[in-house]
């Protein structure tokens, strides 16, 4: 058994990944040798030019889209931000209607509900156990004012794959622009705009190794949608401001990487993943796994552990090096929880004892194992504390 | 996010579990964010000897529930009644403010406990003042708009 605190267990690369070290070496000839702006005149500036559509190609490639119909934005939240308010503007009939579903992440959702006060509705679909939007639901939803379709590719929290080639099958038929949040998706399942039948797609470098502060939008050829960013012609003329060069560079390599390898990555991934999973059912009474069995992201874990609270989990494992977030935040004192772990129907005294842990390329056998040793005598150790919990020996399981 | 003392009550907190033969003991719920947290008390003489506890919640619930019980053993029951959310926090050197709700649960139960002692004995239940805060850590200073405000 490794030492505590030897180095941290990191099990939470869906909030973030380590760059990879071939991705931080591309991005490095860019800060300070090829530093130069990509929009100036001089021969100096054309490596820095070419190497952004470089970039872009990069990450046409892996999407099955044209280089042309990229733009690199801050991240998956300004994607998420443009590709709404954006289409909206440019879509909006008479009022304009917005179909979601309500288990995006919240730069979808508050997006919306931002519209919904500038007069736009919405309509927040609901999902079934399993985090899962029912295609059927979209069809019957849409009106003669509907301007926007916008379902993730795959959940943050639960990591389960919505069915967006349907989906988006449905809106074209309804010539209604069809917007799908890839962030979680990119690198974990195969992401082909066409075979998706998206018209928008927002990625993030951040979540499939590559580097923070660097995203983009995929814009299919002929949809009409507003600009977000206003100032320079960068980007065609449609986001303004001066690349990220590095960041574009990172994000180009990283996304190279993480689509050429989506098979080995998923069964290495979630090889580990399913041994953690087992491990912790075997060890631990009264747990549940959120979300779809096997329609869900390779690294995630989403598990419920009665009688006790995320948050204490996540602290006591955070005393021995082990890094995960929870399901629920009482942070804001009004018991806030998670709106997917509501949105699935979860009671709330299992919402509150949800952890998720989702694994990557930071993790080995060996932390599976010191997972494994270690979150059970944490569990039981909280419910030694906890007054709902009922006595060790009375417990189904034990 | 919180600081030592908090954390050391975390993840060593005191007087966990229950006392068989306890003289008072006391549950508090926290409506608004589902914490739970049981009391017990051992009583000499109006004065708590010993105190033990149970708490579902999150950090800031746990270490509050602790600490609690450190500062009303050796009390007596008039001083552990005047317990506030305010010494409690105090006590653990701060929480964030996000999370000073979680400290009143440990004042509710206290009083909850101690009525119940009161009960078994015959005696009249005191009851929380108006304005002295039993479901809100903010106005300690005599401000507060009462729990139907909230």
């Amino acid at each position: 058994m490794r030492a505590e605190n030897e180095r941290p267990v990191y099990m939470d690369h869906a909030a973030t990944t380590p760059v990879r070290p071939e991705v931080f070496a591309a991005m490095v000839p860019y800060f300070s040798r090829f530093f130069g702006n990509p929009s100036s005149l001089y021969t100096f500036a054309r490596e820095s030019r070419e190497a952004v559509e470089e970039a872009r190609g990069r990450v046409a490639a892996a999407i099955g889209a044209e280089p042309a119909e990229i733009y690199f934005t801050a991240g998956g939240t300004e994607s998420d931000n443009w590709a709404i308010k954006g289409a909206s503007a440019a879509h909006r009939r008479g009022g304009g209607h917005i179909i979601t579903s309500s288990v995006e992440h919240h730069a979808v959702l508050h997006t919306c509900q931002h519209l919904e006060r500038q007069g736009f509705s919405v309509t927040y679909l609901p999902v079934d156990g399993y985090g899962r939007v029912d295609p059927g639901a979209v069809a019957d939803a849409i009106t003669d004012r509907t301007c926007l379709i916008s379902v993730m590719s795959a959940n943050n929290e639960i990591g389960t794959v919505q069915p967006v080639a349907e989906l988006g099958k449905i809106a074209r038929e309804h010539a209604i622009p069809f917007h799908t949040d890839a962030v979680q998706a990119i690198g974990s399942v195969p992401v082909d705009v066409d075979v998706m039948n998206v018209d928008l797609l927002s990625l993030s470098a951040h979540k499939f190794y590559g580097p923070k502060g660097i995203g983009a939008l995929y814009i299919r050829n002929g949809t009409e949608i507003e600009n977000l960013i206003h100032g320079g012609a960068q980007e065609r003329k449609m986001r303004a401001g001066t690349e990220n060069l590095p960041g574009i560079i990172g994000l180009g390599k990283a996304i190279e990487l993480a689509a050429a390898d989506i098979e080995g990555y998923t069964r290495r991934i979630g090889g580990m993943r399913d041994r953690l999973l087992a491990g912790i059912l075997d060890a631990v009474p009264d747990v549940a796994l959120n979300g779809h069995p096997e329609m869900r992201l390779a690294n995630n874990l989403n598990i419920s552990f009665r009688y006790v609270e995320g948050e204490a989990i996540l602290l006591l494992l955070d005393a021995h090096g082990i890094c995960v977030s929870t399901g629920s935040a009482c942070s804001s004192g009004s018991g806030e929880m998670s709106h997917v772990l509501t949105a699935i129907g979860l009671a709330p005294e299992m919402a509150r004892g949800a952890v998720r842990l989702t694994l990557g390329d930071a993790n080995t056998d060996d932390d599976i194992d010191y997972v494994l040793d270690v979150l059970p005598r944490v569990i039981e150790r909280l419910r030694s504390i906890s007054p709902l919990a009922p006595p060790c020996g009375d417990r189904e399981g034990t | 996010m919180y600081n030592e003392l908090v954390m050391d009550h975390m993840l060593n907190p005191r007087n966990v579990g229950e006392l068989a033969d306890a003289d008072g003991a006391g549950e508090a719920r926290s409506a608004s964010c589902g914490d739970v947290m049981k009391l017990y008390l051992a009583i000499d003489d109006g004065v708590i000897t010993d105190v033990r506890f149970q708490t579902y919640g999150c950090g800031a619930a746990i270490a509050s529930s602790s600490i609690a019980t450190e500062l009303i053993r050796g009390k007596t029951l008039d001083e552990a009644w005047y317990l506030s959310t305010h010494d409690v926090v105090n006590a653990l050197g701060g929480l964030p403010e996000a999370k000073e709700h979680c400290s009143v649960l440990a004042e509710d139960a206290i009083r909850a406990a101690i009525n119940d002692y009161l009960a078994r004995n015959g005696l009249p239940a005191r009851e929380t003042a108006a304005g002295t805060c039993s479901d809100c850590c903010r106005h300690d200073d005599g401000s507060c708009p009462g729990p139907e405000k909230r």
